[in-house]
């Protein structure tokens, strides 16, 4: 049961079910909403703090829309379950937090080498290890980038508030559909159990992307083979008559598993890359303020970025030419625009709820004489923004 | 000189002929286990187009994918049956079949095992028993027998191995059934019926890997291990009245189990449609 081909029905559901306008939810919600309204019709999860409320409204609001919930076993059955129920054409979606997203890790590595649009939320928490359980953090931002073993593109996407964890979900999904990848939607324990309120949208405000299907018996029989020029494959789905071979070892453009002939493994594997390369433009995100004058660059994301902005604002007023950037989308890094911004100041601050990991990507785009200092919180509490204003003053 | 492949017998349009030869040592039992799950798909009369094949790691996992033609999943270790989890409720009516080792099915994946026995999700599991690892060259598996020889128990395997097709009956599925290499017809009816029942079916067939473990206890050839299979199967009814000691060291064939329960899909089903009443979702008219 895919939704396409089935909207008008879905349409009149989303309406009736979730009228445009105002509504008070959690940031766990508004990614199940948006994943809702995004097409996700499968959803396979084990429950986990702070990522549960997810799974709980995705088993109450999916069978109202024909969608389909399971609680598997574990964190590896729940994300080979989605893997084989995209492979069926339902857009499919786990969650989970630290110690699941390391058991989903093996399956992650799969889904991106057999090109498989799933879409995989991270809430984290504080670690290692089961860490301040109930806690929010930043932590994984590497986990995210390298977590799967191999040379792997991935692409990871971060919200910084409720509304923006509805529409960063459905950004994620139209990502994963396009690309036939995996999809990591880097959320955080704090938004996610924040209330707030957000705008529901008319589900035609709403723009979807499907993933692409062979056209013909001929391109079926390429399932991995780039045949229109595009590097993304079209997706020929089980149960259509293709007999369509996947693995996750190295395969030709057939499907047919082939690991001694390093040509095939250099060229699928660069494909691979070269896909996300090409249409990085599209991926990539972020948001941008007062740059045009500024001196000093504040980079923050996912949940630091608002007392990020606070603190920005505050320092703005106080007569300091500070600027702020949040890549919302934080793999692939936009090290391009970071390396622009860079050059036209003194001192880069990275607030940050870890003990330092985006700024080593930062920094890989700032010259020397550039003072380059993290802001870095742990212990489960949202840094302020005082504490932010102060390193912004003292540089 | 290039390997001749026979594509003569009936049951090679079952196969996949650009993947062949396959990667099967001679002798292995898992030739005979393809061969006869094609058997019972021809005699069923099943169309591949309506079959999705998957398996996890091994060389059992080998034997229909990518060998078999139909849509065929090959993931990873272990994980086989969780992902036809996802494909059988996204394909409620088409046949999803798991074919893989012991390793990789009771080993590492015995977790989902159970769970999906539990669910009874309208899924046919083929376990091949060969009591070892075979792909990663004969190591100690979950199945292996006590006092056996693999290359991690050198000296003898002091675990003791689990009793799948009853461990799988009793978390709940619908039908179980256990037999040899050596029981051809019977293993090819087995198959039928597991594919025919509605619920989670598993047929056990116990397998011969003459060169990672008859090599290492006493069978290097392929015949000296199906003599050892017919000789030591206890027929289930038999079994039933012997004692645990008489039947150390048997192979206990049969059928274990043959019974109707809910399956998972059609009740995941039934709730949206339930679901859906509810909240007044029926096919009125847009407001
Ligand atoms: C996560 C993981 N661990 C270990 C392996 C290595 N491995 C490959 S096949 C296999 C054992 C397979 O044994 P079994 O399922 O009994 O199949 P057989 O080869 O005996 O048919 C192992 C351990 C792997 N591929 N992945
Ligand atoms: S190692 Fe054993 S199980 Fe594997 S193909 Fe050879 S005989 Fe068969």
């Amino acid at each position: 049961m895919i939704i396409q081909g089935d909207e008008p029905e879905q349409i009149r559901l989303l309406r009736k079910l979730y009228p445009k306008g105002n509504y008070f939810m959690q940031g766990d919600e508004a990614i199940a909403y948006g994943a809702i309204f995004a097409g996700c019709r499968f959803y396979a999860g084990y429950p986990i703090t702070p990522a549960s409320e997810i799974a709980e409204t995705m088993a109450k609001e999916l069978p109202k829309v024909k969608g389909y919930y399971i609680q598997m076993e574990d964190e590896i059955g729940s994300i080979a379950a989605i893997i084989g129920a995209s492979w069926t054409g339902l857009k499919s979606m786990t969650a989970t937090s630290g110690p699941g997203f390391s058991l989903m890790q093996e399956n992650l590595g799969y889904a991106i080498m057999t090109e498989t649009p799933i879409v995989v939320v991270d809430v984290q928490r504080s670690g290692p290890s089961t860490g301040q359980a109930t806690k929010g953090a930043q932590g994984d931002f590497f986990q995210a980038r390298w977590g799967t073993h191999g040379d792997h593109p991935i692409v990871a996407i971060s919200p910084i508030s409720v509304e923006d964890s509805f529409w960063e979900t459905i950004r994620a999904f139209n990502i994963s559909e396009k690309l036939r990848i995996p999809v990591i939607l880097l959320a955080d324990g704090i938004i996610g159990h924040t209330r707030e309120q957000i705008r529901i949208p008319d589900p035609e405000e709403v723009e979807i992307v499907y993933r692409k299907l062979p056209k013909n018996e001929e391109e079926a029989k390429y399932p991995f083979g780039d045949v229109d020029g595009s590097l993304i494959p079209p997706m020929p789905l089980f149960g259509r008559g293709y007999f369509t071979h996947v693995t996750g070892s190295t395969h030709k453009e057939t499907g047919l598993r082939d690991v001694y002939t390093p040509e095939v493994h250099i060229k699928l594997v660069n494909r691979l890359h070269k896909k996300i390369e090409k249409h990085e433009k599209e991926i990539e995100k972020w948001e941008e303020y007062f740059t045009d004058d500024m001196e000093i660059l504040v980079v923050s994301w996912g949940v630091s970025a608002r007392p990020s902005l606070g603190a920005v604002l505050k320092a703005r007023e106080e007569g300091i030419k500070v600027g702020l950037f949040i890549p919302k989308t934080v793999h692939p890094f936009p090290g391009k625009k970071v390396k622009e911004l860079a050059k036209k100041v003194r001192a880069i601050i990275v607030p940050e709820m870890n003990l330092g990991q985006l700024i080593l990507e930062v920094q890989r785009y700032v010259n020397d004489d550039v003072i380059l200092k993290g802001v870095n919180k742990i212990g489960g509490v949202p840094l302020t923004v005082e504490e932010i204003l102060r390193e912004i003053r003292g540089v | 000189m290039a390997k001749e492949i026979y594509t003569k017998y009936k049951m090679a349009r079952y196969l996949r002929k650009e993947a062949l030869p396959t990667a099967l040592c001679p002798g292995c039992g898992g030739g005979t286990v393809l061969n006869a799950f094609a058997n019972a798909v021809d005699q069923l009369k099943i169309d591949p187009r309506d079959l999705v094949v998957v398996s996890g790691i091994g060389c059992s996992a080998w034997i229909a994918s990518p060998y078999f033609l139909a849509d065929t999943l090959h993931t990873t270790h272990g994980r086989a049956i969780a992902f036809a989890t996802g494909v059988k409720v996204g394909l409620p009516d088409k046949k999803v079949v798991v074919i893989s080792g012991d390793g990789d099915l009771a080993g590492i994946g015995g977790n989902h095992l159970i769970h999906a026995a539990r669910r009874n999700i309208d899924i046919t599991v083929i376990l091949v028993n060969n009591f070892i690892y075979g792909m990663t060259g004969g190591q100690v598996a979950p199945t292996t027998p006590f006092g056996a020889k693999t290359t991690t128990t050198p000296y003898r395997n002091i675990e003791h191995p689990l009793n799948i097709a009853e461990v799988v009956a009793e978390a709940g599925a619908s039908y179980v059934a256990r037999w040899t290499t050596a029981h051809v017809y019977q293993l090819i009816e087995s198959i039928k019926r597991a594919l025919q029942v509605k619920g989670f079916s598993l047929v056990e067939v116990i397998s011969q890997c003459p060169v990672q473990y008859g090599r290492r206890n006493k069978m290097k050839e392929p015949a000296e291990m199906l003599r050892w299979f017919l000789k030591n199967s206890i027929p289930i009814s038999k079994a039933k009245s012997m004692s645990k000691e008489e039947l150390e060291g048997k192979f206990v064939i049969g059928e274990f189990v043959n019974r109707q329960r809910p399956e998972f899909t059609e009740e995941l089903n039934n709730l949206i449609e339930e679901v859906a009443e509810h909240f007044g979702l029926g096919d009125e008219d847009a407001d």
